[in-house]
């Protein structure tokens, strides 16, 4: 299998903050969807792939190079989408083309071209006058234009309306269709991971608690639904718990023997992504 | 082909792909040597991600249905599934007996019998 991203064991530390051991990979053709709650490291762990941070340790390779070291072939094949505006502000759409298409060997104006038109964006509009929602398309737009191998995204749906959610996602399998190329992107919408990532890693606290194909995943957990008793009776096979006055629920890893257990009282259900990144981000001292 | 896939079903997306496309091989409406679409169109199509739709042809292929041929893709084996459902047929048999004994012996008469097959069927 080709990785065309491998971090093993990086580590980054701040006064309040630290990226622990951070280690996972991606496979060519695939999309990994990274997500965890605020202040949990995507964003640091993004910005150390494309080192704009430098790491105190570790590794992070890139299409099988350093990526510090051969940081300038690496990111001439990597199409990236910041979470904020990085183009300058009074500049019209077509200038800001003009000046970063140099940067690329592989830039494409007619591919451009067509994104803008397809995104429904105007090349004369200057970047100020749009809205934030249409920044993002832009910058997605830019990032998409020198045929990357590698789409990295840090939360590039959070400002964007439902429609073009769906067109973009729509977009990114187009793109992933002849295998060739591969995407990262951070996201609070988990519902928009659970249509296309193959591969989901969950961080929280500056770890990485869970990295795995997403049917691998889903198959694993449920969402179990049971009388505060068996919950507390069997609070070794929950991950984490809350229970109401009602009963409770639970995230948990071998439900397998649950159901055999208690066939009739308990309900499972499939977890969704947001299900799994709750109960993990509540978790006190449980390994996965 | 139609692949309908529901989201709410508690069957894993892939297991529903696979059902669906064995019932279509099953039923003759894909036939021996017919090409598969790839796994990464299937996928685009589907709007499910790659994994998923490759997860459900290694099951098919598991059961012989599917047959991989490197570097060209996934092909109909029918010949499996007409054994497969020949193995079906049997166990539906079985199936049957057990329930007409069992009818038998509760006084459900044929007539009875054959309503309730017909308005559960439809």
């Amino acid at each position: 299998m080709d990785k065309i991203l491998e971090l093993e064991n990086v580590t980054k530390e701040y006064k309040n903050f630290k990226l622990d051991n951070i280690s996972f990979s991606l496979e060519k053709g695939y999309i990994m969807g990274l997500v965890g709650p605020n202040g949990s490291g995507k964003t640091t762990t993004i910005k150390l792939i494309m080192n704009l941070l430098s790491k105190n340790s570790g590794e992070i390779k890139v299409f099988g190079l350093d990526n510090s070291l051969d940081e300038k072939a690496i990111k001439e094949r990597i199409g990236f989408v910041y979470d904020d505006n990085i183009y300058p502000l009074g500049l019209k759409l077509s200038k800001i083309a003009l000046l970063i298409a140099p940067f690329y060997k592989t830039w494409n104006q007619e591919l451009f071209n067509q994104y803008m038109k397809k995104f429904q964006l105007d090349p004369q509009s200057s970047l100020e006058k749009l809205s934030k929602g249409m920044k993002t398309k832009f910058a997605i737009v830019m990032a998409l234009s020198h045929k990357p191998d590698l789409i990295i995204m840090d939360e590039p749906t959070s400002g964007l309306d439902p429609i073009f959610r769906r067109e973009l996602l729509e977009m990114l399998q187009e793109i992933i269709e002849d295998g060739n190329c591969s995407v990262l992107f951070s996201s609070h919408i988990t519902s928009d991971l659970e249509k296309i990532a193959d591969y989901i890693t969950f961080m929280d606290k500056g770890r990485v608690v869970l990295s795995d194909t997403y049917v691998n995943i889903v198959e694993n957990y449920r969402l179990v639904k049971a009388s505060e008793e068996i919950i507390k009776k069997e609070r070794n096979k929950f991950l984490s718990y809350r229970c109401n006055s009602f009963g409770g629920e639970g995230l948990c890893k071998n439900w397998h023997s649950l159901q055999n257990e208690y066939p009739d009282k308990i309900v499972l259900e499939k977890p969704t992504i947001e299900d799994i990144m709750y109960y993990i981000s509540k978790r006190e001292e449980v390994e996965c | 082909m139609e692949i309908l896939i529901s989201n709410s079903s508690q069957k894993p997306i892939y297991t529903q792909i696979a059902d669906q496309i064995r019932k279509h091989i099953l039923t003759g409406r894909l036939k021996d040597g017919d090409t598969m679409p790839s796994i990464r169109a299937l996928a685009k199509e589907l709007h499910v991600s790659v994994i998923t739709t490759k997860t459900a042809y290694q099951e098919l292929e598991r059961e012989g249905l599917l047959e991989a041929v490197k570097g060209k893709g996934f092909y109909v084996s029918a010949k499996q599934g007409e054994a497969l459902k020949e193995q079906k047929n049997v166990q539906i048999k079985k199936g049957l007996q057990e329930i007409i004994e069992e009818s038998k012996a509760l006084g459900i008469s044929l007539e009875e019998l054959i309503d309730l097959v017909k308005r559960m069927y439809s």
